[in-house]
């Protein structure tokens, strides 16, 4: 993935250039512009992750998420999933096997939910963007949200069943 | 640069270091863990954004406000939200790489609640990790967890515009860095 932007960006720099120098210039000008600007909410999420993935190892998060249950275990994984930094791949398979050994349905929706739409750790990038109003505004409706996947997902899943 | 405008600009790191730095010596093995990942963490973003910024970058000179606006703006209506829905869940990445993307449409000229729709589909109707997704949960909790998210992304992107008000779009099309 990573190297198809490599290539993506050589590419089309390759392209601008041929077509006008000038544009080129510009336009590297303004990438490195936006890199600097976000810079330090950059080194903001960063710090946020790398100390959240170390006191919440996946076997802890697993830990907690996979034991409680009822509407304090829905808060729990709110709150983790939230937290946390966790790519598909790994939160997936997780879940996965915390059904597989008893985990409620709605847990994990809350989790993966809040996992995918609530970033603590990127509020400070997302915010650089679009102001803090919008940011804590989306990230709040988003947490809250997701209780609502969670009790549509327990209620597909027991249906299903 | 003035050192009060150097502080603003950077307090959100330091905000940042005043959490992880306590958090770091009040529980040292998880600090010592955090250090190697920060170095993981570090190579691993600044890996992705390069390129994003330099794409980004040539789409900003190339590519006129003409060409954007009438695709995803005020008045594109449906077709507008359903290309949003697209660009969104057919991308693949972190959702850190959404924002600056996003920014980017919105000086183009698209429309507060279609960012906050392309946004929301990035984030959680992403299709290679719908797949992933199903593959592991099943359809039922696949299926209904997408179609549930489906309604939301669209509900909260008409939320978010009809909350935010004119300073908050104000600040959105200055263009990043100073709000920080």
């Amino acid at each position: 993935m990573t190297w198809f932007l490599y290539l993506a960006a050589a590419g089309g720099l390759a392209i601008s250039a041929f077509f006008s120098p000038g544009k080129t210039k510009m336009s590297l000008l303004k990438a490195w512009k936006s890199f600097i600007n976000v810079l330090p909410a950059l080194i903001a999420m960063l710090l946020l992750v790398s100390i959240m993935i170390a006191l919440l190892p996946e076997r802890l998060i697993a830990r907690l998420i996979g034991s409680e249950s009822g509407i304090w275990g829905q808060f729990l994984a709110s709150l983790i999933g939230s937290a946390t930094l966790i790519p598909a791949f790994v939160a997936f398979p997780m879940a996965k096997v915390l059904m597989q050994h008893g985990a409620g349905a709605a847990q994990m929706a809350v989790f993966v939910s809040t996992l995918m739409m609530v970033g603590v750790a990127t509020a400070p990038l997302e915010a650089s963007f679009f102001g803090w109003r919008a940011t804590i505004l989306r990230n709040g409706m988003a947490y809250f949200y997701s209780f609502l996947v969670g009790y549509v997902v327990f209620g597909a899943v027991t249906i299903w069943a | 640069m003035g050192m009060r405008l150097v502080l603003k600009r950077w307090r959100v790191a330091l905000a940042a270091l005043a959490i992880t730095l306590p958090l770091g010596f009040a529980f040292p093995a998880a600090g010592e863990k955090a250090v190697g990942m920060l170095g993981i963490n570090i190579a691993t973003v600044m890996g992705i954004l390069p390129p994003v910024f330099i794409l980004l970058g040539l789409f900003d000179t190339w590519v006129p406000r003409e060409r954007v606006a009438p695709h995803l703006g005020e008045g594109s209506g449906l077709k507008g939200v359903a290309l949003a829905l697209f660009l969104g869940s057919a991308s693949a990445g972190p959702l850190y790489v959404a924002f600056p993307v996003a920014e980017v449409l919105l000086r183009k000229g698209a429309s507060v609640r279609n960012i906050f729709i392309f946004i929301g589909a990035w984030s959680t109707m992403r299709a290679p990790m719908f797949l992933f997704e199903l593959q592991n949960m099943g359809f039922a909790f696949g299926l209904s967890r997408y179609a549930a998210s489906f309604v939301g992304v669209l509900a909260m992107a008409w939320l978010t515009d009809r909350f935010l008000g004119e300073e908050d779009r104000r600040l959105m099309l200055a263009g990043s860095g100073d709000k920080v």
